[in-house]
């Protein structure tokens, strides 16, 4: 077990192009730490640049104590899950989570004894002589796995192992990751684009975008304090909701109507013209229902027409669309393509109770919590209103969207 | 049904068609290798031998006694077992010099990007178009000035060369169907370049050096020209050209049993080696290696 140091890492591919670019990342020994981002954002790169299959252009790589730059992968005494598992497809399940103990030329005893053990960790005893060919792809995920744990590795480098799984069994084997991470207790690096898999999984999370990092953080720290439009779209499921905005004193101005802010995050966004407010669905109630609980929905509340409304028993997403001004949907547009989506068109999500009876085709009102307000300079992309104490650590370079 | 039924008809007849089209020169030969001298002399023969014999074996293998009580002559026996051995040892080094090299050589240009690379493909091409016959000249020159005619290494060197460029082709279109993972696995798994090769790349590959090997076999055991050309004793004469030298007593009446008989025995290896390399050719033995 070890901890792992990344400096200032870069990996430039012969055309120039940096698909890796200033990294830093400190990784605790015993750490989950989790690399997200969309489709090229560098960060699958930056894991084989740890396990050593990518060379390092510049910057510096510890492992432990050790320098391990120009170490070769079997020198670096790393285990690593594939993507696509990468079973030796010729060997049984047994001689596949045998193979690194095998090549350390372990004695046939030792071998047996580990190898049963990983075997009943992740129930594959009843499949030791069988061949990969004939597994499924969650029992081939876990041999991958099996292969990874078998042996003393200093920590585990994960790229999207479940990536490849259905629904279903995906949800069952990231809960089987977690607890074998915390049971073995060894210093793990997970890489995966999809957010949810970052959000329950990591101790913390970096998030990459072309090659640069967006903001390191614990997963509650990256949900309440994104430091970027690009975090802030990433992390959520339903994502973020962005609106054309302008803070005058302490009220801002939303397509819907005014809501009082705090003063504090208002005097940080005073006088910078249009700016982009972010507001996630969950922050949004239904004015009756708030009210019932006790909320002083006064300053906060605006009625809008809802269009469609999703009901899904425990919550109930209303979809209001809206008109932006121009330079405030291009900039939404940018952003959505750099997140690897497609906004057909602004609307406002919002994700009220269950117990809702707000319907389709008609005026509603809605309270939203405005503390829980983000103001992003539409230029940079950079949030206004950030909690800089609990948001982790957001590089410089990382502000320009 | 009834299109069922003349279905299968049609399959049956269509499949008798071409077995009697594949097999029947092969009956031919065996059915001669059981006439004696008189018998495929005579102006008309029969399919079927009318009194079969052994002779002919007995006269080629050196054993017992002819039917008309003499031994078999030693020289002819001799001359035939010695070519043998040399057609086996000859289309074995070669084979296994070729599929040694082309296993290598087609892993660096499965893997490596290199200059030059279409480069040795196309010159590897060039090479496997190149008429043998063309170089029959030149090579008895040369291999006479390096002392390796009439020697093994004389024609094992050839056979080797024209082989390597299909063995190359057949192996490097296995090789790049290997996913690249599963040697990083092995790297990481604690593997160095050459145990991740030997331990994973090779086993995967099988089927594809078993194809090589045999398509490498079948040119040495059968090559006829060069065979006749670099050799002058049967210190290194192999079986296709000894076979040009049974002319028997008589010049206008050639030993066509006898001819058989040598093509019988020499096949009879050729079918066992494919039966034995063709359980090793499995389809598809890379499946279950990653996510399909």
């Amino acid at each position: 077990m070890a901890s792992i140091n990344i400096q200032n890492l870069v990996k430039k591919y012969g055309d120039g192009f940096p698909a890796v670019n200033n990294v830093s990342i400190d990784i605790a020994d015993g750490e989950f730490m989790i690399l997200v981002g969309p489709s090229g954002c560098g960060k699958s790169t930056l894991l084989r640049m740890i396990v050593g299959l990518e060379d390092i252009t510049s910057g510096e790589l510890t492992i432990g104590e050790r320098r391990v730059n120009d170490l070769a992968p079997r020198d670096r005494n790393l285990a690593m899950v594939f993507q696509n598992y990468a079973l030796y497809p010729h060997l049984t399940v047994y001689e596949n989570i045998a193979f690194p103990l095998r090549l350390a030329k372990l004695d046939n005893a030792e071998v047996d004894r580990l190898v049963r053990d990983a075997s009943s960790t992740l129930e594959l005893d009843e499949h030791l002589e069988r061949k990969p060919g004939n597994l499924s792809g969650g029992q081939r995920q876990r041999v991958a796995m099996g292969r990874a744990i078998v042996r003393q590795a200093d920590a585990f480098l994960f790229d999207e192992p479940l990536s490849n799984l259905d629904a279903k069994l995906r949800g069952q084997m990231r809960t089987e990751i977690a607890r074998l991470q915390k049971r073995l207790g060894i210093t793990t690096v997970y890489v995966t684009h999809d957010q949810t898999e970052a959000m329950t999984l990591g101790d913390r999370v970096a998030v990459l975008k072309r090659g640069l990092l967006q903001q390191l953080a614990t997963p509650r720290e990256l949900y309440d304090n994104p430091g970027n439009l690009f975090v802030a779209g990433f992390i959520g499921s339903p994502p973020m909701n962005f609106l054309p905005a302008e803070v005058t004193g302490n009220k801002v101005k939303l397509p819907f109507g005014e809501v009082e802010i705090p003063a504090e995050k208002a005097a940080r966004a005073e006088g910078r013209g249009l700016l982009i407010a972010g507001i996630r669905p969950e922050a949004f109630e239904d004015a009756k229902l708030a009210e019932s609980k006790g909320v002083a929905t006064g300053t906060a509340t605006f009625s809008a027409n809802v269009d469609v409304v999703e009901w899904l028993g425990n919550e109930t997403y209303a979809y209001i669309p809206f008109e932006a001004p121009p330079e405030v949907t291009k900039q939404l547009a940018q952003l959505e393509k750099e997140l690897d989506s497609e906004a057909l068109r602004t609307q406002l999500v919002v994700s009220l109770d269950g117990s809702s009876r707000i319907t389709a085709g008609t005026e509603a009102e809605i309270w939203v919590d405005s503390a829980k307000m983000h103001l992003f300079d539409p230029a940079t992309g950079e949030n206004l209103t950030v909690d800089n104490e609990h948001a982790g650590h957001i590089p410089r370079e990382a502000a320009t969207v | 049904m009834k299109t069922d039924t003349k279905t299968k008809a049609g399959t049956g007849i269509g499949f008798v068609l071409i077995m009697i089209w594949c097999l029947l020169p092969v009956v031919w030969i065996i059915s001669l290798s059981f006439k004696s001298t008189a018998e495929t002399g005579a102006g008309s023969p029969q399919f079927l031998p009318k009194d079969a014999t052994l002779d002919n074996y007995k006269t080629l293998l050196g054993v017992g006694t002819l039917s008309d009580g003499t031994e078999p002559d030693p020289a002819v026996s001799d001359d035939f077992i010695q070519a043998l051995i040399n057609s086996f040892g000859i289309a074995l080094i070669a084979t296994l010099l070729s599929v040694v090299f082309a296993t290598l050589a087609a892993y660096a240009i499965a893997r490596l990007e290199f200059k030059g690379k279409r480069l040795v493909l196309s010159l590897a091409l060039a090479i496997a178009m190149f008429p043998v016959v063309s170089l029959v000249g030149p090579l008895f020159d040369m291999w006479r000035t390096f002392q390796l005619f009439n020697t093994w290494p004389g024609l094992i060197i050839p056979y080797m060369t024209f082989t390597l460029p299909l063995a190359i082709w057949t192996l490097s279109a296995f090789f790049r169907e290997i996913p690249w993972e599963m040697e990083q696995a092995a790297q990481v798994d604690g593997a160095t370049s050459w145990q991740a090769f030997r331990k994973v790349i090779v086993p995967l590959a099988a089927p594809g050096v078993f194809t090589a090997a045999i398509l490498t076999f079948f040119f040495a055991w059968n090559e006829f020209v060069l065979a006749i050309s670099l050799t002058s004793t049967t210190d290194s004469r192999t079986v296709p050209a000894q076979m040009s030298f049974f002319v028997g007593p008589d010049p206008f009446n050639p030993p066509y049993g006898q001819l058989a008989t040598a093509s019988v025995v020499v096949t009879v290896p050729i079918i066992i080696i494919v039966l034995l390399f063709q359980r090793k050719i499995v389809a598809g033995l890379t499946s279950g290696a990653v996510k399909g």
